[in-house]
């Protein structure tokens, strides 16, 4: 069951790495979207500094559900998926490999990137290093919540319109929480401890929960 | 007597049935709401006292809190519909929760327009961040949600059973949705709506309140059966009874 | 009666509310009573076409 999840994983990484400029192109979305809120919000350090966490909270939001419609999107198309569907291996492990995949190519550049971010907002260095573990922890559930929406909408024509209003009140909790811990780090890093709580508890269930959901979701999509 | 419900589970068994339900709730609700707001507008002082004084414009209430209780409760309804589908694969029950979906959509916006048009004169502007405020507007995007999944599937099966299992995974979400909004900081829960208790009220508002609650449930089984038969005739049309049933209205 | 619709000054406020509550249900109800009447003649139409092909 591990080589399957492994072999899926590598697969998934292999065929990104091809091309590229799919996994660029998030990570671009992101730095541009946060990148324009100066210019239309003004660029005093004040204002900025209380807008940065929300504002890169909603840009990672808005990258992670760009990246989702190409989740499932070319296994449906080239039959992969039904085949996936046919093996012996329980298929929300296989999603699992698949959304881990996916985290790895859109979401940990994000997190990854998050410092120059924090820096263009006049972010204290602690809010700094929050905000990246708080990314590191909130946007896997992104990706996983996100995966039950891209498996719903699977093929449907304006798929993406559709996802996000299906998932983007769902990612709520997290838009909460994630811009809070970095907001509660301004002062006293201790102070956000709670808030990492929370989205350890959502990151726990969605770990557990969303899989067997989007499983659920491809098979009624592919019946 | 034994009645064998699941003869009902039939479409074709159940279309006249809704259609007598349809009209025992449409006159309990039209009864229920003239009641209501007769004794609401009537019977009420028009300037209310107290800690929290408020003048004519509280009897919004009549409609404000009705409509957010049916906007949640049909939503728990939708569900378990949905869920009752996805168990036991009866196709009345998709049917069923996709004919509550609009009517709570409805009262969802009702809830929100009529909660800004009571926002404006007492707490002076018509919208605020407030958590129930905000919930009530991500449960209009619920709503929403499932009905724009469910138009944009072209197959009823599928349509019923995705629209389904978003319906089941928004309501696992909703807890942890309001949750979050009411208490943002998770050391401390905030809210600006007052804390509400029934037994504070004044009789004359919380009876015609309750009745007016009851005449919206009320309107909301018609509305949705109305709707259900509509959508039994849609997915039947092919069936010998609704090619019957359609000749003798033509010819009426 | 002048009185009642001016509800205190605050007539806006709640003849709004109830008049978008009203607007709604009765919009509600007649989409959903001429729903079913259309797809009843759509599908006598139907019936009739097809009868008059195999009589």
């Amino acid at each position: 069951m591990g080589r399957a999840f492994l072999s899926l994983l590598r697969r998934d990484i292999t065929l990104a790495m091809r091309r590229r400029t799919d996994v660029l192109t998030t990570l671009f979305f992101f730095v541009i979207v946060v990148s324009l809120f100066p210019f239309g919000v003004g660029s005093e350090q004040q204002i900025l500094r209380q807008l940065g966490p929300g504002v890169v909270w909603v840009a990672a939001l808005l990258a992670s559900m760009l990246a989702l419609e190409r989740l499932f999107a070319a296994d449906y198309e080239d039959g992969t998926l039904e085949q996936l569907l046919l093996t012996r291996h329980p298929l929300s492990l296989l999603v699992l490999a698949k959304v881990t995949a996916h985290w790895l190519l859109t979401g940990l550049p994000v997190v990854l990137i998050a410092p120059l971010i924090g820096m263009q907002y006049y972010l204290p260095e602690t809010a700094i290093v929050a905000m990246m573990l708080a990314l590191l922890v909130g946007t896997p559930v992104l990706s996983l919540v996100g995966a039950i929406g891209a498996a719903l909408t699977l093929g449907l024509r304006g798929g993406g319109i559709l996802l996000s209003l299906l998932i983007l009140p769902l990612y709520v909790p997290v838009l909460v929480y994630g811009a809070g811990a970095v907001t509660a780090a301004f002062t006293t890093p201790a102070e956000s401890q709670p808030y990492f709580y929370l989205l350890g508890a959502f990151l726990v269930l969605s770990l557990i929960l969303a899989p067997l959901a989007s499983a659920a979701a491809l098979r009624i999509s592919l019946e | 007597m034994k009645v064998n419900w699941f003869k009902f589970a039939a479409p074709a068994n159940f279309y006249p049935v809704a259609g007598w339900l349809v009209s025992v709730f449409a006159v309990l609700a039209a009864a229920a709401i003239l009641i209501g707001l007769y004794w609401g507008f009537f019977e009420t002082p028009s300037v209310l006292g107290g800690t929290n004084p408020q003048k004519e414009y509280y009897r919004i209430i009549f409609i404000h809190v009705p409509a957010a209780w049916m906007s949640m409760w049909l939503y728990l309804v939708l569900a378990g519909w949905c869920a009752i589908g996805l168990v036991f694969n009866t196709r009345l029950s998709y049917m069923m929760a996709a004919a509550v979906a609009p009517t709570g959509a409805i009262f969802t916006f009702l809830a929100l327009w009529t909660g800004a048009l009571w926002g404006r004169p007492s707490w002076g502007t018509y919208w605020d961040w407030d958590p129930r405020l905000t919930s009530e507007l991500i449960l209009f995007f619920l709503y929403l949600g499932y009905i724009a999944l469910h138009s944009a599937i072209d197959d009823t099966r599928r349509a019923d059973k995705a629209a389904a299992l978003l319906a089941i995974v928004g309501l696992i979400c909703v807890p942890v949705i309001f949750w979050s909004i009411n208490c943002p900081d998770p050391t401390q829960c905030a809210a600006l709506h007052q804390r509400s208790s029934l037994s504070q009220m004044e009789s004359n508002i919380l009876s015609s309140m309750l009745i007016m609650a009851f005449g919206f449930w009320m309107y909301s089984f018609a509305a949705a059966f109305a709707r259900l038969r509509g959508i039994i005739l849609e997915r039947e049309a092919d069936t010998a009874w609704v090619q019957e049933l359609a000749t003798k209205e033509a010819r009426r | 009666m002048k009185e009642f619709l001016a509800q205190g000054g605050y007539a806006f406020f709640v003849w709004g509310a109830y008049g978008m509550a009203a607007l709604l249900l009765i919009v509600e109800v007649v989409v959903l009573a001429r729903r079913r009447r259309t797809i009843l003649t759509r599908i006598g139409r139907l019936v009739r076409m097809r009868g008059a092909k195999t009589p």
